[in-house]
């Protein structure tokens, strides 16, 4: 293990190195282009035995990543935003043809307006896509996550590809101290990748093929258990990890004093850093506040939301997304959690952080402020004015 | 390998893959019942220039000995073999 | 031994499927399968001939097969290509067998990209000139005057407008490793070209013309007679382009008629005399352009 100062990209780029995929095709967008060019820097440099293609577009890389994975190549792409959407028809079509490609996301705002920096929406938009959704809080935890998601993506009960998300500017080019673990850590951690759903020379197969209304559902619904298998194989990846590296993840979610909390903020990504900071503040005047963090959104935490807010008074999402025409989508499914358990706290929605706008602390304790007053909103963060924000 | 016809289809649950993908050349129905009329050869004026063997779009026609057989299983009568055939050697005939 | 109707391997890897009869693009992938052979990997994006070989669980391809995305032919080839050279695998061919609309509209991008990498992958277009798989709409490969479902032969505008899209000089114009034209009217000029580019690392292209007697308004017994006429009366042609040279492989002495091979197919049935000269004199014209910069 040796310490390293890097950004939330580089540290992904040396845990991707780590896990030695065999191919790696990707196409720059800003703020992922670091991953891509560390990944180029460690093929010349012969420190990573990949075939690294200049795809000409995310459309390409994508498809180009299950090419790779369709004859058993362990394949790795980036991407962000605009890039994201251009490569939508092939995420399906991965997570379908249970291609277990890993990719990282670095989460940016999409047009229009332009804009580079980080919010959300552009991952959020793909839930349904069939992919396994993390979230990263920290450079270290970006780097675990990449060697971690090979291993969730590949097992044999999940199968599915695995899309690892970092913020955009405030994870992907902000830099901290990240212990990288030495290569043959990582070997130890990370099998070789073996798989059935693959075209072999020996064993001739017909893949990604049609099947119509008598069969599409089973296969469809053999789709779905892969992808919550995976609420068991990510802790069995997450002590795995621990036992060799000696750091601790907390499965799909992470919750920072909850215990006792009347007021709790569900959040993910690294603006829980910010949170928790308050948190702890708050926690020193005597209020009983905590931090819920979202570390997967797909499979859902859905019982491990619940379990986490069901003593509490109100609780409220805070998320870098619109679903425009409703509400936040992270709320849409932790309302839905609530409701399968029977939970009738009161929860509201703060739309923040769009297109890179900052969140403040003081932004953060007024959430908990009006947490309090035990009213239900939808808002808009920081529209200011006579305009609150305030949808309802 | 050559794609050949299997007494089952795997359609129920339990038997289909986890994944979009199975056995290559796995085939469960015919072509025959497309067909109106049937390319009938002529042993006797067939020479094996093989040109009908070559041409069939669904390589239904194959080599036997030094002449050439159809496999009416996957013959859709398309008739192509009887126009390229220059010795006259197929002729299509009506399926009753 | 030139490959040969006598010497081609006799194993078919195509077979049992569902495409139209007297489906011209499924005799393409049919021989050119035969000649690639068992280490085949086809890469067949959506469109007729994943349409019909590639319904679970009736899986027309006895060679490994996969269907890509529409526009993704091109790139999945090259992920296979590196995802087999990477694990130490070299004894395959990677072949892709797209249609026109796959190729010359949707897919051009990523098809530009693989040859601009050189990517050791062999791309097939099966040109049937309109997207036939969705009922016979334009492509930028429909010929001038021909009528398709979203270019109708009207009062006002008589079919397709415009010219077909030169597909094999913008590859060739990428420098790419080896190209060639064919048709399946001619197999043997076909088999020898797919025969040459198995043999040869880096990018190789075939445009293989292939008659949709569906979509041209023909029957299902005329595809190889008219994919024969159509090289003799000039409106096509079998050539090749290597190391930075084109070749004509076929210059027919006389041309046989234009206005015999267009008014056979219903699709050219609306067309008029002037129309018929306008598509004789672009003949014409290509023709001279032909005879000034290939070679013989």
């Amino acid at each position: 293990m040796a310490k390293e100062f890097l950004s939330g990209d580089e540290a992904f780029a040396y845990g991707v190195r780590l896990a030695r995929p065999q191919v790696v095709s990707a196409y720059p967008i800003t703020p992922q282009t670091i991953v891509v060019e560390k990944l180029s820097e460690f093929v010349e440099d012969g420190s990573l035995k990949s075939e690294f293609i200049h795809v000409e577009s995310e459309h390409s890389a994508l498809s180009c990543a299950m090419g790779a994975s369709s004859v058993g190549a362990r394949a790795f792409t980036a991407t962000s935003s605009q890039g994201l959407l251009y490569m939508a028809e092939c995420l399906p079509y991965a997570a379908g043809g249970r291609f277990p490609i890993v990719m990282m996301n670095a989460n940016r705002s999409t047009a229009l307006p332009w804009n580079i920096y980080g919010d959300q929406r552009d991952s959020l938009s793909q839930l349904d896509s069939g992919w396994i959704q993390a979230y990263a809080q920290t450079a270290q935890e970006a780097l675990d996550l990449a060697l971690m998601s090979f291993y969730i993506a590949e097992d044999k009960d999940v199968s599915t590809p695995f899309m690892a998300n970092l913020d955009g500017f405030v994870l992907t080019h902000t830099y901290e101290v990240v212990d990288v673990p030495t290569a043959e850590q990582a070997d130890a951690f990370l099998p070789k990748f073996e798989t059935e759903n693959k075209m072999s020379l020996d064993k001739p197969k017909n893949l990604a093929f049609s099947a119509g209304p008598d069969t599409n559902t089973f296969f469809k619904f053999k789709e779905h258990c892969g992808i919550l298998n995976a609420k068991e194989v990510i802790p069995k990846a997450e002590k795995r990890f621990s036992e060799i590296f000696g750091r601790k993840y907390t499965g799909l979610t992470e919750s920072y004093k909850t215990d006792e909390a009347d007021y709790i903020i569900i959040t993910l990504g690294s603006i829980a850093g910010l949170v928790r900071e308050v948190v702890d503040k708050l926690r020193d005047r005597g209020e009983k506040v905590g931090l819920l963090r979202i570390r997967y959104m797909r499979p859902f935490p859905n019982e491990e939301i619940s379990a986490t807010v069901k003593k509490a008074k109100a609780a409220a999402v805070l998320e870098k997304d619109i679903s425009f025409g409703n509400e936040g989508a992270v709320y849409t499914n932790v309302n839905s959690a609530l409701k399968k358990a029977d939970l009738t706290l009161p929860t509201s929605n703060y739309i923040a952080g769009l297109g890179g706008r900052n969140i403040s602390a003081e932004e953060i304790e007024g959430i908990f402020a009006e947490l309090k007053e035990g009213k239900t909103t939808v808002k808009f963060i920081g529209i200011g004015g006579e305009q609150s924000g305030d949808q309802r | 390998m050559k794609p050949y016809l299997r007494d089952h289809a795997p359609t129920s649950f339990d038997e289909i893959p986890d994944s979009t993908s199975y056995e290559a050349g796995y085939l469960v129905t015919k072509n025959a019942g497309w067909r109106s009329v049937r390319p009938v050869i002529d042993p006797d004026k067939c020479v094996g220039c093989l040109n009908c063997y070559l041409y069939c779009p669904d390589g239904v026609i194959f080599r036997q000995g030094d002449k050439v057989s159809v496999d009416y299983d996957f013959c859709k009568g398309c008739g192509i073999c009887q126009k390229i055939c220059r010795l006259g050697a197929i002729t299509m005939e009506e399926e009753k | 031994m030139a490959i040969s109707a006598k010497t081609i391997n006799e194993t078919e890897f195509f077979y049992g499927h569902k495409a139209c009869a007297g489906c011209g693009g499924s005799l393409a992938v049919k021989i050119a399968l035969k000649v690639l052979g068992e280490k085949s990997i086809a890469v067949v994006p959506a469109g007729c001939m994943s349409a019909v070989g590639f319904n679970y669980p009736q899986l027309c391809f006895g060679c490994n097969a996969i269907i890509s995305t529409f526009a993704g032919t091109a790139s999945m080839l090259t992920g296979v290509e590196a995802g087999l050279r990477a694990q130490g695998i070299t004894d395959f061919h990677a072949v892709g067998f797209a249609g026109d609309g796959g190729t010359a509209d949707i897919g051009i991008q990523a098809l530009s990209g693989a040859i601009d990498r050189n990517d050791d992958i062999l791309y097939i277009c099966y040109d049937n000139e309109a997207y036939m798989n969705t009922g016979i709409q334009k492509s930028s490969l429909t010929p001038f005057g021909a009528k398709t479902t979203t270019t109708p032969a009207g009062k006002n505008i008589r079919g397709n407008i415009r010219p077909k899209k030169n597909m094999f000089e913008i590859v060739a114009a990428h420098g790419i490793s080896y190209a060639a034209t064919a048709s399946v009217g001619y197999l043997p000029d076909f088999m020898k070209k797919v025969e040459k580019a198995k043999n040869i690392r880096g990018t190789k292209y075939i445009h293989i013309l292939a008659p949709c007697p569906t979509g041209w308004g023909a029957a299902a017994n005329e595809t190889v007679e008219l994919a024969k006429e159509v090289v003799d009366c000039g409106l096509w042609y079998l050539s090749e382009y290597e190391n930075g040279e084109f070749t004509i492989n076929n210059r027919p002495k006389e041309f046989t008629s234009v206005e015999h091979y267009l008014k056979r197919q219903s699709r050219f049935k609306h067309l008029t005399d002037e129309d018929i000269e306008i598509i004789t004199n672009a003949r014409d014209k290509k023709w001279e352009y032909i005879d000034k910069h290939f070679a013989k």
